[in-house]
């Protein structure tokens, strides 16, 4: 079968590769459909999360049709069976550990297959993800034509003959993930929420913000197009390289600021001069002094209202330098942050796209091949083309 | 989004103002002699602080145009104070490159970036944002209240 792989920093090919086979008796194979090339895949191509191996297949924004089962799925009474159409979340879950039982998914406790890397890393291991890094199973991704999806029996998310995969795809990742992460914050209707970062993510944020009743929500980013985007959907736009975030949120706030900041950038925040910090910590980061550039954290806590809350759902890998702690505990801020827990909202978010609250593809922007996967990682990542999202179709 | 002409020249100059700005500060006599300033050594320090400043201010200001036009006033001084030609003609070739891109800022910067890809029908939703605000309040939610980060749910 045909795969992106990749094969080392700013190298992903597409190859040829072996399908996957059945593996275990909670196995299911999918011929994915659609798949789609997320932001954080980009800190992968960037080179800026460890764990990658050469030949790594990636991808965890997926969907298709089951094509083969486990022996444990072989039941009349199995959840999947052969011909349904399933979005697959990007956290392999087993639906039966502590944390799988409290709904935090995201933390799984017995799906990293690696689990003993990750928690000398961070402690604790994770849920073990799709097509990201070693450091959570090492598991094969979904910019394929197959993929083996394992604990299938609980994961993989039934989509209802009709809808377009467009429609669909999203309940496996960014959708979610900007739904948690407005939800998170507890936004109440007198609340100013502040969204960092105008891609995937922070275009879902901002709809899920507005359904969720915000009086006022502000989007932050450089590139026109993507503000345009945000604006659609209900944003008030900031565009840093033409103002001041700090003076017009405070403006827009009349001076109290906003009561609710997401963090939608994550680890790779823009680095220009008017930003002297986010210079520093670029040359940290060549050094490898530093993993993360948090410019977007310092600038959250900073101008966040006093005991307000900040959502990060933007993915941090390692190591930040010159975190503004003193102000983030006299402030009294809340941090909530974390993968999603995608299973705890996807039944939710298909029912508003059945009943036609939301239709997610508002966000495709390129539809290609997978051949055409490898061009399209550099044109998403220079945000080049009007480029917010890609599709590919094995 | 690229930085345009003038931007990158501007960017250039603010590098350069900090520059000559350490050299007035550090060797002010060096700096008196090559340009033919008839003024003290501290005179000559003060227009390096006041070159430093310009600099920094154009490399982080939002808007640079201001910073630049800065530079021509400051250069206007420095003319006035020399008495070389050579100082004066140097001089005089780096106030025209001022000029030009101060001037061409002052035009891009007042006025809104073309923006090649329009998605403002993209909202995603089936009526205007403005009415589809709070609309994951008003229907089963109401019931149940809204979403909750703490509601457990099991697959």
């Amino acid at each position: 079968m045909k795969a992106l792989c990749w094969h080392g920093k700013k190298d992903i090919r597409c190859d040829t590769v072996p399908d996957p086979q059945i593996e275990d008796p909670r196995d299911a194979i999918i011929k994915v459909t659609t798949c789609a090339i997320c932001g954080s895949d980009l800190h992968l191509f960037n080179g800026f999360i460890p764990g990658m191996m050469r030949g790594d297949i990636v991808g965890h924004e997926f969907m298709g049709e089951v094509v083969e089962v486990g022996s444990d799925l072989r039941s009349k009474s199995a959840k999947l069976k052969p011909g349904d159409r399933v979005v697959v979340p990007f956290t392999i879950i087993c639906g039966e550990c502590e944390q799988c039982r409290r709904g935090n998914f995201s933390v799984c406790e017995r799906t990293n297959r690696n689990r003993k890397i990750a928690d000398k890393v961070f402690g604790h291991s994770t849920a073990g993800l799709f097509g990201y890094t070693h450091l959570t199973g090492g598991y094969a991704g979904g910019q394929a034509q197959y993929v083996r999806v394992p604990f299938a029996d609980v994961g993989p998310v039934k989509i209802p003959a009709g809808m377009p995969d467009e429609q669909a795809l999203f309940l496996g990742d960014i959708f979610p993930t900007g739904w948690q992460a407005a939800v998170q914050c507890d936004i109440q209707p007198e609340d100013t929420v502040a969204v960092w970062g105008a891609g995937p993510v922070g275009q879902f944020t901002i709809r899920a913000a507005v359904l969720l009743g915000a009086k006022q929500v502000i989007a932050i980013d450089r590139v026109p197009e993507r503000l345009s985007m945000a604006q659609a959907g209900g944003a008030i736009p900031i565009n840093f390289e033409q103002e001041s975030v700090i003076e017009r949120l405070q403006e827009l706030t009349q001076g109290r600021g906003p009561e609710k900041c997401i963090d939608a950038v994550g680890l790779e925040s823009h680095v220009g001069l008017k930003h002297p910090d986010t210079i520093y910590d670029r040359a940290k980061q060549a050094l490898m002094l530093e993993s993360d550039r948090p410019h977007v954290l310092r600038e959250m806590i900073y101008v966040c209202r006093p005991a307000g809350v900040l959502s990060v759902p933007g993915v941090y890998g390692g190591l930040i330098d010159k975190f503004p702690m003193g102000a983030l505990m006299q402030k009294g801020l809340t941090v909530r942050t974390g993968q999603t827990h995608v299973n705890k909202w996807a039944q939710d978010l298909l029912r508003r796209i059945v009943e036609g609250e939301i239709d997610p593809s508002f966000v495709v922007t390129h539809t290609a091949s997978l051949d055409q996967g490898p061009d399209l990682y550099k044109t998403f990542r220079d945000k080049e083309d009007g480029c917010i999202k890609v599709v590919l179709k094995p | 989004m690229h930085q345009s002409r003038a931007q990158t020249v501007a960017a250039g100059l603010g590098f350069f103002s900090i520059g000559l700005g350490l050299a007035e500060l550090i060797a002010p006599r060096l700096v008196r002699q090559a340009l033919g300033f008839r003024c003290s050594d501290s005179v000559v320090r003060l227009y390096g602080a006041r070159e430093i400043a310009t600099g920094v201010g154009i490399l982080i200001a939002w808007k640079r145009a201001p910073w630049v036009w800065a530079r021509v006033a400051g250069d206007a001084l420095d003319i006035a104070s020399s008495r070389s030609p050579a100082g004066i003609a140097a001089l005089a070739g780096v106030t025209a490159v001022d000029i030009a891109t101060a001037a061409r800022l002052s035009r891009e910067e007042n006025v809104p970036l073309p923006r090649r890809y329009d998605y403002s029908n993209r909202s995603g939703f089936p009526r205007p944002a403005d009415e589809m605000r709070g609309a994951a309040r008003t229907k089963k939610e109401r019931a149940s209240g809204p979403p909750s980060f703490d509601t457990t749910v099991r697959v």
